[in-house]
């Protein structure tokens, strides 16, 4: 379990790569920082008082302040989530998640968005976004998990919740000035490098999320691989079809389509059904960015259309090809619909309350959204970190 | 007393250093630069390699060299043979700008001119 969580705490920085090397080279130290931080932020919060609002047992829609602090949370004991393994660890398993939700949103706003705004939102989004959700699909008296929705890894409270989160962010605030003519990734290497880390980390993410180091831990580990590697093949195919070269940069984005799809199924379907879905994926987040291209939304690296569209893909996906007689290949359409229900409850509330949340902040004094136009212009990494990401020895 | 400014491909840039040497100059820098003539660029993808590309300009390098007004049409010379590319040449190959010094000063001795070279 505390490797699992090892290896999700280590997608947060493997996602700060990926972002890095497709943003510009004066916004690079801006957005790894966006990703970095949400370690420190959302960790502080999820001890002080995250977890207890997400897990404590206060009903169907949140948890309550019973584990504030950490306060009754066992390193032995598993009164209250009575899994194979200590509460504390599950308690620091799911620590990672809250990590790097947030840090998904971060794709839509990045090369503008102001900083110091950004901590608050962080803050913000994670208690009243964040935990609700975990809570309606993750513990025991949570309405949708009472439903009977199988999200095994996160597929809604995850991915959905982040690509749409990252639409309304991208709307309220703004699109980037000066990327008329497209923003060439800076760094590919970076890219992919990032997405290998996050392959790697997801592992932790899909088959740590059976709690135990079991038969069903293999399983996840098999189908969270084979549907990366099928959408990544689908990514460069289509690709290719379409503009005549293969790009690494979207052999990245397929496998991390692929992995976001997998990770609602990734308990329930075998290797089969992870090609199906993987495939699915590939060729719906595809579209999607071409699609994004086309009527020029600015949700800068494509939060939406691989972890949204990626997210809701993979939920309904889960209804189809769930095995055990639980999916609609052996004619049960209940998990398919439940899951249903799980989808769109998380598109609205997220939707809403990041509305809520990112209104308010704009118009507190010394707030708002965006970064001032010199400062975007001059690039946010010297702007409002005082650093730039590559310094060279000559000319200065 | 000429300057001779020459924008060549990048990977031919090891052999035009070698002609040049070859052909006696004093000494020669060079720059890598990013630019457009006749080739108009590179397609390069901003959408993912899904969607959408730019052309963006083409990496080249610029060696420039100082000689002796009789040395020059070796050393042009020395430049087209290095930097062609196939029988005919290529659009891409390059171009050489050619123009005239009025003082050339050695830093550590201040000699002047041809001395200087």
């Amino acid at each position: 379990m505390l490797m699992a969580s090892a290896l999700v705490l280590f997608m947060t920085p493997g996602l700060a790569f990926f972002y890095g090397g497709l943003v510009r080279g004066k916004n690079v130290v801006s957005t790894v920082m966006y990703s970095f931080v949400s370690m420190g932020v959302v960790s502080v919060v999820w001890v002080l008082w995250g977890y207890s609002l997400a897990f404590g047992e206060g009903g169907s829609f949140i948890g309550n302040f019973d584990y504030l602090g950490f306060k009754g949370v066992s390193s032995t004991g598993t009164d209250i989530h009575g899994a194979g393994t200590p509460d504390m660890a599950v308690a620091i398993f799911q620590m990672m998640f809250a990590i790097i939700t947030p840090a998904l949103i971060t794709g839509a706003i990045a090369e503008r968005f102001k900083f110091t705004t950004y901590l608050v939102f962080l803050v913000a989004w994670v208690t009243f976004v964040y935990v609700p959700i975990a809570h309606w699909v993750w513990a025991g008296d949570g309405w949708l998990f009472e439903l009977g929705a199988l999200d095994f890894a996160g597929g809604t409270v995850v991915h959905i919740n982040a690509g749409i989160a990252a639409v309304v962010a991208a709307w309220l605030v703004g699109k980037r000035r000066g990327v008329d003519r497209g923003v060439e990734p800076h760094n590919v290497p970076f890219v992919i490098l990032g997405a290998g880390i996050l392959w790697f980390g997801w592992f932790g993410f899909n088959a740590g999320s059976g709690l135990a180091s079991d038969g069903l831990a293999i399983s996840a580990f098999l189908v969270t691989n084979t549907a990366a590697a099928m959408a990544l093949v689908v990514w460069i195919v289509l690709g290719h079809i379409h503009t005549g070269k293969m790009s690494g940069v979207g052999a990245a984005t397929g496998a991390v389509a692929g992995l976001v799809a997998i990770t609602p199924a990734s308990g329930f379907v075998g290797p089969m059904g992870a090609i199906a879905i993987g495939f699915g994926a590939g060729v719906l987040t595809f579209y999607a960015v071409r699609i994004r291209h086309k009527i020029g939304f600015d949700d800068a690296l494509e939060v939406m259309a691989v972890h949204g569209i990626g997210g809701i893909w993979g939920a309904i996906a889960t209804g189809i090809f769930a095995v055990g007689g639980i999916g609609l290949v052996n004619g049960d359409a209940k998990v398919l619909g439940y899951n249903v229900v799980a989808v769109l409850a998380t598109i609205t509330y997220s939707f809403i309350v990041t509305f809520v949340i990112l209104k308010i902040l704009d118009v507190i004094p010394g707030l708002g959204l965006r970064a001032t136009r010199e400062a975007e212009d001059a690039g946010l990494d010297v702007s409002l970190h005082g650093e730039r990401a590559y310094v060279g020895d000559g000319a200065d | 007393m000429i300057k001779i400014e020459a924008v060549v491909r990048p990977e031919r840039i090891n052999l035009v250093v070698e002609a040049l040497i070859e052909a006696g100059v004093g000494g020669y820098h060079v720059l890598n630069v990013s630019g457009k003539g006749a080739q108009q660029g590179v397609e390069v993808f901003t959408g993912r390699g899904a969607t959408t590309t730019v052309r963006a300009a083409l990496p080249k390098s610029i060696i420039t060299t100082v000689v002796k007004a009789d040395m020059k049409d070796a050393v042009i010379e020395a430049i087209l043979i290095a930097a062609r590319t196939g029988e005919e040449g290529q659009i891409g190959d390059g171009k050489i700008f050619v123009s005239q010094v009025a003082e050339v000063i050695r830093v550590r001795t201040g000699e002047k001119d041809e001395s200087a070279l």
